[in-house]
């Protein structure tokens, strides 16, 4: 094996594909071919790496140089002035008041940012299981299962303050309790990546981008409350999505990290892909758990306010990003987890900032942080500098807020009072 | 797998993949890359470097490039950064000079 | 055609979904004939109208015969923002149909759909199941002409 001098990562997330980052990507492999420098060059494809409107972007290590809006075209030269002369190319870094931001973490969008269930997206492959195990991975499911009871599992949760980011904001460990309190021969826990909110596609990019962390996240909940088969609800309108999860768990079955006896604890745990067919419903939780069933969405009531089932069996129905965050709760530990965030909203929330903002995209900031932080700081404000007039939060089911409401924090209280 | 030690057996190993995006690098080695030191070889000594640093198996070297230095008359010109240590800088470089000086 | 379809799924009612998936994308008309309607029930041993309730519940299933190409179109506030009624007035006219409509050599349909989740990128479209973002009227004539030319 040759060593490698160059990790050249390409966005693959659904946004910068829809702007050409696979034709990118051939050429690459084209011209590496040409220049007869393939074998020094590491060529990665990851998830969303957050700036969407300035896709297709790369990221190309050691120096993390940040390329935006790159063309075919372009990589021509990319290949041979910075890959073989060493002078990466001005003119398609991010320019700042005509000086050019050469580095990633110099980029403003990315610096106000805290990266928590985002920590991996746009910098490993998401298609490696290896790269996932070498930032840390699958250690907190290692650690949980040898070591930890599912009650004390419940109660770092509790001790972290996580609650749930598919809207509710319901505090997590109290849905896990009830689940694990209920006697039954199964139990399910089922990841909700329905994500049908216009404007919202936070779930999407991190299914996408770190598949292998909603596995670790789904199994850490499953071991707490004592469930053995997990289903991941992925709408249709994600092919990658999917591809990309039913890839993470063939990997993990293939060596073991999934299926009987995990980490010779005894622990079985199995989990499958279901999908949708295009019904904005199905997000409500007893409308998707129908939908697995292979039944009409319609949301029921449940028997029990907070405890739902499938096939009759309790189970747990839990957001794509509420799972992302557990493996690294595990991992730094609940207090550092609770020391970000307000009072009561704890942690970070992801948002997807789209519209008339001159950063369209996905980031991740601490909760708390002001409407006019995010927009003006890390959105970059209007597009052309136009006056802003209304934000929506959410979905069809979120409120417009106007400029009077610029400085209400963004976390579950605040919010939900600002909205009239 | 079966145990937290095998687990960590592959993260080793797959950091060490991963290392050219920061990690632990004990040794970084810049290789001057401008036109003037391309036309000197540079090239033939940076693939030379990496030939070596795979056969000898480091694990804490990275390799990457640099621009031109301003020394033409000295290319190719190799920058050899050793954490804690001052950077010394290598002229009229050549491929057995590489393959001497990883002994 | 439709039995061996549904042979590849256990006999399972939750496996509804799947085989309905399975038996649109594969029929060149992309659509739930009546036939195969009948064969699921046969199959699942579930009435016909239980399968009708699914089938007109989800809005990806159709069950009248569609174009090769299925075009989806986001129709979601965020899209709507930066201008995809100009582009849904551009294919109107390109393909020469109105929405739900097929062209007349059954190459394309004209669909309108939910926010498809690359908002980043908008106005967006789906082709099948590729995506296609930062659509401009110039745009969409391209990747028309590109996929007429392809099949
Ligand atoms: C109409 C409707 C749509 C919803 N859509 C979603 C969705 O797309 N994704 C999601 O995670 N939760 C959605 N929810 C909330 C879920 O019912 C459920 O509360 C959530 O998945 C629980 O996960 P959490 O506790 O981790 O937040 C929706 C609720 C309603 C009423
Ligand atoms: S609003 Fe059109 S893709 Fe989200």
């Amino acid at each position: 094996m040759s060593l490698k001098r160059i990790d050249l990562l390409i966005c693959c997330g659904s946004g910068c594909v829809s702007a050409g980052s696979l034709k990118i990507k051939e050429r690459f492999h084209e011209v590496l071919a040409e220049h007869n420098i393939t074998s020094e060059v590491n060529i990665i494809e990851t998830g969303c790496m957050g700036p969407c409107d300035y896709g297709p972007v790369m990221v190309i290590y050691p120096e993390g140089i940040f390329y935006k809006k790159v063309t075919v075209d372009d990589v021509a030269e990319i290949v041979s002035e910075h890959f073989v002369k060493g002078r990466p190319v001005s003119r398609l870094m991010l320019h700042d008041e005509e000086k050019a931001i050469a580095a990633q973490k110099d980029v403003p969008f990315y610096q106000k940012q805290v990266k928590v269930a985002l920590e991996n997206c746009g910098y490993i492959d998401p298609e490696s299981l290896d790269e996932y195990i070498a930032t840390g991975g699958y250690e907190a499911l290692g650690t949980v299962l040898t070591e930890m009871k599912p009650q004390d599992v419940i109660d770092l949760i509790k001790e972290s303050g996580l609650r749930g980011r598919g809207g509710g904001g319901f505090p997590t460990h109290i849905k896990w309790q009830m689940v694990h309190d209920n006697k039954a021969d199964e139990k399910y826990i089922i990841c909700n990546g329905d994500e049908g909110d216009p404007g919202a596609f936070m779930d999407r990019s991190l299914l996408e981008g770190d598949p292998h962390r909603i596995l670790e996240g789904m199994m850490i909940a499953a071991y707490a409350m004592g469930a053995t088969n997990g289903f991941f609800y992925i709408r249709a309108e994600y092919p990658l999505a999917i591809k990309r999860i039913k890839m993470a768990i063939e990997q993990a079955k293939e060596v073991g990290l999934m299926g009987k006896d995990i980490f010779g604890s005894g622990f079985c745990f199995d989990a499958e892909v279901r999908t949708g067919a295009g019904a904005f419903v199905c997000g409500e939780e007893m409308a998707l758990i129908h939908s697995i069933e292979g039944m009409r969405g319609n949301p029921t009531p449940k028997l029990h306010i907070l405890l739902c089932r499938s096939w009759g069996k309790p189970t747990v129905v839990n957001n794509v990003e509420t799972i992302g965050n557990i493996p690294t709760i595990f991992r730094k530990g609940a207090e550092w987890f609770s020391s970000m965030g307000t009072e009561k909203s704890k942690g970070t929330k992801v948002f997807a900032l789209t519209g008339d903002i001159k950063n369209t995209g996905l980031v991740e900031v601490p909760m708390g942080i002001t409407l006019r932080e995010l927009i003006f700081d890390v959105g970059g404000g209007m597009i052309g500098n136009h006056k802003f007039k209304a934000v929506q939060l959410g979905g069809p089911s979120g409120g417009c807020l106007t400029v009077d409401h610029l400085d209400t924090g963004v976390d579950y209280e605040s919010s939900k009072n600002a909205v009239p | 797998m079966k145990t937290l030690a095998d687990l960590k057996k592959i993260r080793e190993k797959a950091q060490e993949d991963m290392k050219l995006r920061g990690g632990n690098v004990r040794i970084k080695i810049v290789v001057g890359m401008g036109t003037s030191g391309i036309a000197m070889g540079a090239r033939e000594v940076m693939k030379t470097f990496l030939e070596e640093i795979a056969a000898r198996n480091l694990t804490d070297v990275l390799v990457t490039q640099t621009g031109e230095k301003g020394l033409s008359s000295m290319e190719p010109v190799v920058d050899l950064i050793e954490e804690g240590k001052p950077k010394v800088t290598y002229g009229n470089m050549n491929p057995d000079k590489v393959k001497k000086s990883g002994g | 055609m439709y039995k061996e379809i549904c042979a590849k799924y256990a006999p399972t009612k939750d496996n509804l979904i799947y085989i309905l998936h399975e038996i649109q994308d594969t029929h060149p008309q992309h659509y739930i004939s009546e036939e195969a309607v009948q064969a699921i029930s046969e199959y699942l041993k579930v009435p016909e109208n239980h399968i009708y309730g699914v089938l007109t519940f989800y809005s990806m299933y159709s069950t009248k015969p569609r174009g090769k190409n299925i075009i989806r179109l986001c129709e979601s506030p965020p899209c709507y923002i930066k201008g995809s009624d100009n582009v849904l007035r551009k294919l109107k006219s390109i393909l020469n149909v109105s929405v739900g409509e097929t062209t007349k050599d059954g190459k394309f349909t004209l669909e309108l759909c939910a926010c498809l989740g690359v908002c980043g990128n908008a106005p967006v479209m789906m082709i099948n199941d590729d995506v296609y973002g930062d659509l401009s009227e110039e745009k969409v004539e391209e990747i028309i002409d590109k996929i007429r030319g392809r099949n």
